[in-house]
Order: C-alpha cells, then structure tokens, then sequence
C-alpha cells in the first residue's frame, strides 16, 4: 500500500475503530440487558445505567482492598479479579429491587408504563446510594500495563507519520463482552432453563400453561441482567473511568441500541449497539486529516469536514432513537414495538 | 405568641448590632468542591492568612476582632454559589466577601447577592474579560489580572518557544471561552495560526472524540483552557493515549500539582503560565506560607492580597460597612504612598490610621487599573521531570 493510505488506514483505526469496537461491546453488554429485560418482565428498565454504576462501584471497591492486599494480575487489571464480586452486587441490588417494587407490581399485572416509571424510581434510589458509597467525583481503579500498542512506539516501529495506540482495557472489553455474548447465546438456545425464558417471553400464557415457573423466570432474567450490567460497567470505567454520572448518561445509546436491534431480541442489540457506537464516532470524527491522505491536493477540505460538533454526541442516539420509532418501530430484527 | 415573636426579634436585632461592633467577619468564597477543589483549600488559606494578621495585629478599628467565615462556590454552579453568597451576606452577616473563584459563578454571587446587599467582592482569580465591564456600582475588584492579559502573555510565551500552530480547547463557561478567544487573537496578531478553537464540556467520562476532532485539526501545541482536576485532565490524558498530543500549554486553571501527579512523565516538556511575580513580596509571602503550614499555590498570593486590600480600606474609610470601603480600594492599593508587603499589615494599619498614605504592593505586586484589576504579573512555568519550576516572570 503507498504510505498516505497507510497513514489514513492507521489514522481511522485510532480515532474511529479502535474506540469505536470497545464502545460498541460496551453498549451491546448494556443492551442486552436491557432487552432481555423487556423481552421476559415486559417493561424498559431505566435503572438499568444506574445498575451499571452500582456493579461497577462494588468492583472499583473490590479492586482498591485487593489492591491494597498487594494482590494483582501483573499486567493485566486487578479489577478483573474484582469483577464477579461486582456481579454479585449487581445481582443482589437487582434482586432486592426486584423483591421490594417490581414483584409488586408483576402480580398485579400492572400496565407496562407503571412498572417503567417504578423503574425510574428504582434508578434515583440506586444513584444516591452510589453516590453516597463512593461519591460524585472521578475514581481510578485501573492497573496494570496500559497499553498493549502505544502510539508513539507505533510510530518508531513503522516509520509511519499516524500512531496507533490500543490499551489493554479495550482489547479486554472485546474479548470479555465475546465470551459473555456467546455464554449467554448458548444458554438461551441449548438449556432448559433458557427455552424456558424464551417460551415465556413469546407467550407468556402458553408458558404458564406448559408449567413454566414465573417467579423463577424473572428471577433469572434480572440475574443475566444484572449479571451484563456489571460486567459492562466495569468495562466502561476500566477503559475511560469510572464517574457514576457517566453511566446514567450511556442510557440513552444503550435504549436506542436495543430499540435499533428491536427490543427483546438479543442479536438485534448487539446489531444495534455497533451501529449506534459506530454513527456516533463517525458523525462526531473530524475528517479532515483523512481526506487529507486520501484526496489529491486541489480537493482537499479547507474546513474539520466534521458533520456534528462533538458536544451534539448524544444527540446522535437520540436521532436515532427518534428515525427507529418513526420509521420502523419494530427495529431491524422485527422486536417488540414499545 | 406575637409578642414573643417581637421580643425574639428584637432580641436577634440587638445581638447582631452588638456583634457588628467588635467583630469583623470576612466571607471566604471559594470552591471547596468542584472542579478545582485541589486549588481552593489553599487558596482560602492566603485569605485567613491576612485575616489572621490584621486580627491579631489588634490595629483595625479600635482592636476589631476579624473572623473568616467560609462558603463554597463549587466553580461551576451558579445556583449553588448565589444561595451560599446568600448565606453568608444575610445569615453570617459578612462585611466584605473575598471571592469567588471562577468567573461565571462570581458574576452571579455579585450580580444575584453582592449588589443588591450592597457588599464588596475582591476576587483573588477571577479572570474573564467579561468583568472588565461589569456594571458593579464599584463593589467588585479583583486581585487577578483580566484573561485579556494573560491571551497577550500566552501568545508571547508561544511564539518565544518557536510554536506556530497551536489547537485551542477550552472549559464551556465564561472563563475558558473568554481566555480561548483571548489566546487565538493575539496569538493571531503575533504571527501564528490557530487550527481550531473548540469547546469541551466537564465532566464527561470519555474525550476521546473531543480529542479526534483536535487531532484532525493538528497543531504544534494543544491549548487547553480548562480545569485541572476536570475535563481539562481528560482531555490531556486522552491526547496522550491517542498520540494526538505530546505537548500542552497549560493556562492558570491548569497548573497544580494534582495534574503532574495524575498525568505523570507524559507531561514533561508542557508549558504554561500562572499570575505571579518574583517581586519581594512574592518571596515573604512563600515564608509566611509555609510558616502557617501550607504551600504557597497557584491564586494563594492573590487570595492573601484581596483580604489584605479590604481589611485596609476598611481602616481607610474609618468603617468595616462595605459601602464606605470601597471608595478606599483603589486608593490604599496604589501609589502614593509606602509600599505594604506581606507581613507589614499592622504596620500598614497604624500608617493608615496616624493619617498617611499606604500603597499596597503585596504578594502579588497588586498595581489596580481600569475598573479595579490587577494589571498582570505572570510566572511561565515548564514541567520538567515531573516537577513545576519557574522559567521567568513576564
């Protein structure tokens, strides 16, 4: 290849598909959770960021004791240690909730809206309690090598004029959310169990009928749930940092990413959540200096040739969101409508 | 019921008139939380340092007893600042306010509280250009140099340095917009190029496409207008990460020793610049300092002088009633008279009260032109092995 579609190659990778695959993983852990929610309980869960941060914050608390015990992984993150302790809170917090609103409302066969709004109760009451634990402020809980690849390093190696930098937090969001992905496919398709959620969530009589357990099932759906949301939190935190408010900003992508997919289906959030990463970097990404490589001299752009200001981020989701409900409400895998 | 009512006010009435008499409370506001609230212990501290002074010199007003009373900004928040602002002027009964720390949300407390009450604010690092032309019925000062200035002085240390491109980001509030547009004019003016001028917002968890879109623009040096312990600190260690960046000019609300200590070696070879002089005073005032038990930083100087400037012109105008001090700001800050370094305060109030002329110089070589600000010492600093250190005074 001539060096400027290197260079241009080397450049969208660091700006646009490195940051933009570990933010998709971590969408898609989020809304998975979220649809799987939906597909078996039956109402949009918003406390589901806030159950990311509370996940999260066990873990970043778990990572400082053993931090401080002297224990870590070498170059990888001690939070990965740290982790399924976060799991478990994550899963007790969303059981608690569960046993204290949700169940309540469940029997009595409440209209959908009333248990989404007993969720958004359910998120202030896990906000503060975050915040009370561990406090508004940034925390940093990541050790370890930093970087797998670092730019300046890529750059002596190649002799090329872009870096290219992957951190090790990325790359382990990647994997982790694969292996979790594929954990949970397998699951839904192979047990028992699994059929048994899916069954309930296609209809939810016929499932009584053949003798399916409801409180089991809902049990084990907010178990998977809580489960993805803590996982996907730490990732978040480990690969940018951990600020509860951050994660009840990340609602917004994560529902339209479910949505995009269509709600209740578990590809369709994956789907969504690489297509909501990617149209966010890109719609924000200044691509100045990537047409400058690729664009002989007299068409090259004067301006950032940036489509949004990167203040209007999440503004993208939200377009999103809207187009998906206006155009097809079902999303791309044929969901649920909400 | 009612008449216990009366009596109980009447009773308050009198408690407060008494205190007034012997006591003479001074509001210190500045962001004890928020985004520089690794800076703002300290900078109280300069305050309550000169407060203590005078207190204990027993020379203002007949031996008047004075007390810092302390409220927090939080730098960001106006609504936050205006009901703290409010506390301190109606509940704590304050004289005279030094503070607040950040441009945006000390127009508020003056604008919301501070005018209305009729009560004198001496920022000590306030620097939007915006309050250059406030209309402030001439209660507000401010010990910190216009960010008009230091645009002047940045764009100098720039084109010294041999840069000629630089991409500006900066903090979207009244401070960082005002020093962002400051640094690209007369950065401009001297000869140099600015790639792109854009904002970031605080308290995001991610830069990193804030930092794509400055890395498309490119640049020698990355500006970066915003607050240490903030989205200013993404942003470097965004830059950083994607190799975006190696080199940072970092502005007054960016110097710290939290940042170097958070970035770590990366950071070698930044820039930037700070208000403060290599005068005489500067150096008492590192001593007392440290002799208080603190570490004289960034705006400390500041801090100690706009404490030091109301407590004199409080003596000036035989009053601690802000609507007769601050005729006598101006006055006690500039010359004629004797110059007044850190230290001297009891000897500066016994001048003032035998009937001569003080000018106070300070810690921060406090010279107030225009509408009552400082006329801009600064201190270009460099980090070099992880450390702060000096490179000249402009």
């Amino acid at each position: 290849m001539p060096p400027d579609l290197l260079n241009a190659t080397i450049l969208l990778g660091n700006y646009v598909v490195v940051p933009g695959v570990a933010y998709a993983a971590q969408l898609a852990l989020g809304a998975l959770g979220i649809t799987l929610v939906f597909g078996v309980l039956r109402f949009a869960n918003l406390a589901h960021g806030d159950l990311m941060a509370f996940g999260a914050m066990a873990t970043v608390l778990a990572t400082w004791q053993l931090q401080a015990w002297g224990v870590g992984l070498g170059p990888l993150p001690t939070a990965l240690l740290a982790l399924p302790l976060g799991i478990l809170a994550a899963i007790a917090a969303a059981l608690a909730a569960d046993r204290l609103v949700f169940r309540f409302y469940r029997r009595r066969r409440s209209a959908p809206v009333t248990l989404v709004m007993a969720s958004l109760g359910v998120m202030f009451v896990l906000n503060g309690v975050v915040r009370f634990i561990i406090g508004p402020g940034d925390r940093q809980f990541a050790d370890g090598e930093r970087f797998i690849v670092k730019a300046q390093e890529f750059k002596r190696a190649t002799g090329l004029a872009e870096g290219l930098s992957i951190k090790t937090a990325q790359c382990l969001t990647v994997i982790i959310a694969i292996v979790t992905v594929v954990l949970l496919f397998r699951f839904l398709q192979r047990t028992r169990t699994g059929k048994s959620m899916r069954a309930y969530s296609d209809n939810e009589d016929l499932a009584l009928l053949s003798g399916v357990n409801p409180e089991r099932v809902a049990l084990i759906a907010w178990t998977i749930a809580a489960a993805l949301a803590a996982i996907a939190g730490a990732l978040y935190g480990l690969d940018k940092s951990f600020k509860p408010f951050t994660y009840f900003q990340l609602l917004l992508p994560m529902f339209a990413a479910a949505i995009l997919g269509g709600i209740g289906q578990p590809v369709g959030a994956i789907v969504g959540a690489v297509i909501v990463a990617f149209s966010e970097v890109a719609v924000t990404y200044a691509w100045k200096k990537f047409l400058y490589y690729l664009l002989p001299e007299a068409w090259r752009p004067d301006g950032l040739a940036q489509l949004l200001s990167t203040d209007y981020k999440f503004a993208v989701s939200f377009v999103i969101l809207v187009l998906v409900l206006l155009i097809r409400p079902s999303g791309i895998f044929r969901g649920r409508v909400l | 019921m009612r008449r216990i009512l009366i009596a109980l006010a009447a009773a308050t009435v009198m408690t407060s008139a008494a205190a007034a008499g012997d006591e003479i409370k001074i509001g210190v506001m500045v962001g004890f939380t928020g985004p520089i609230e690794s800076l703002a212990p300290n900078i109280a501290a300069g305050a309550e340092l000169a407060i203590k002074e005078v207190s204990d010199s027993k020379a203002l007003l007949s031996g008047a007893m004075v007390t810092p009373v302390r409220g927090d900004t939080t730098c960001i928040d106006a609504a936050a600042a205006t009901a703290a602002a409010e506390r301190l002027i109606t509940a704590d009964r304050v004289n005279a306010i030094v503070g607040g720390d950040c441009s945006g949300v000390t127009t508020a407390m003056l604008q919301n509280v501070a005018m209305p009450n009729g009560v004198v604010m001496i920022s000590p690092s306030a620097t939007s250009p915006a309050l250059s032309t406030l209309d402030d019925n001439g209660l507000f000062f401010r010990t910190s140099p216009s960010d008009a200035r230091q645009g002047q002085v940045i764009a100098e240390v720039l084109k010294e340095r041999g840069v000629g491109t630089v991409a500006i980001t900066y903090t979207n509030n009244d401070y960082g917009k005002g020093l962002a547009d400051s640094i690209a004019t007369n950065f401009k003016a001297v000869g140099g190029a600015v790639t792109i001028e854009a904002a970031h917002e605080d308290g995001k968890g991610d830069y990193a496409a804030e930092v794509a879109a400055l890395a498309a623009a490119g640049g020698d040096v990355l500006v970066v207008a915003g607050y240490l312990d903030q989205g200013g600190k993404g942003i470097i260690q965004s830059a950083l990460d994607t190799g975006a960046f190696d080199t940072f000019l970092l502005p007054d609300g960016m110097i710290g020793d939290s940042l170097v200590e958070a970035i770590g070696a990366d950071l070698n070879g930044s820039f930037g610049t700070v208000p403060g002089t290599d005068s005489k005073g500067a150096a008492t005032f590192v001593d007392l300092a440290a002799a208080a038990g603190f570490k004289a930083g960034p705006f400390n100087g500041e801090a100690y002088d706009a404490a030091a400037l109301i407590l004199l012109a409080m003596q000036a105008a035989g009053s601690a009633d802000s609507g007769k001090l601050k005729d006598h700001v101006m006055a006690v800050a500039n010359a004629p008279g004797e110059k007044i370094h850190p230290g001297d305060l009891g000897k500066a109030l016994e001048i003032i009260a035998a009937g001569g002329d003080v000018d106070y110089v300070g810690a921060s070589a406090v010279e107030l032109i225009g509408a009552g600000e400082s006329a801009g010492n600064y201190r270009e600093i460099a980090i070099e092995d992880g450390k702060i250190v000096t490179v000249r005074y402009r």
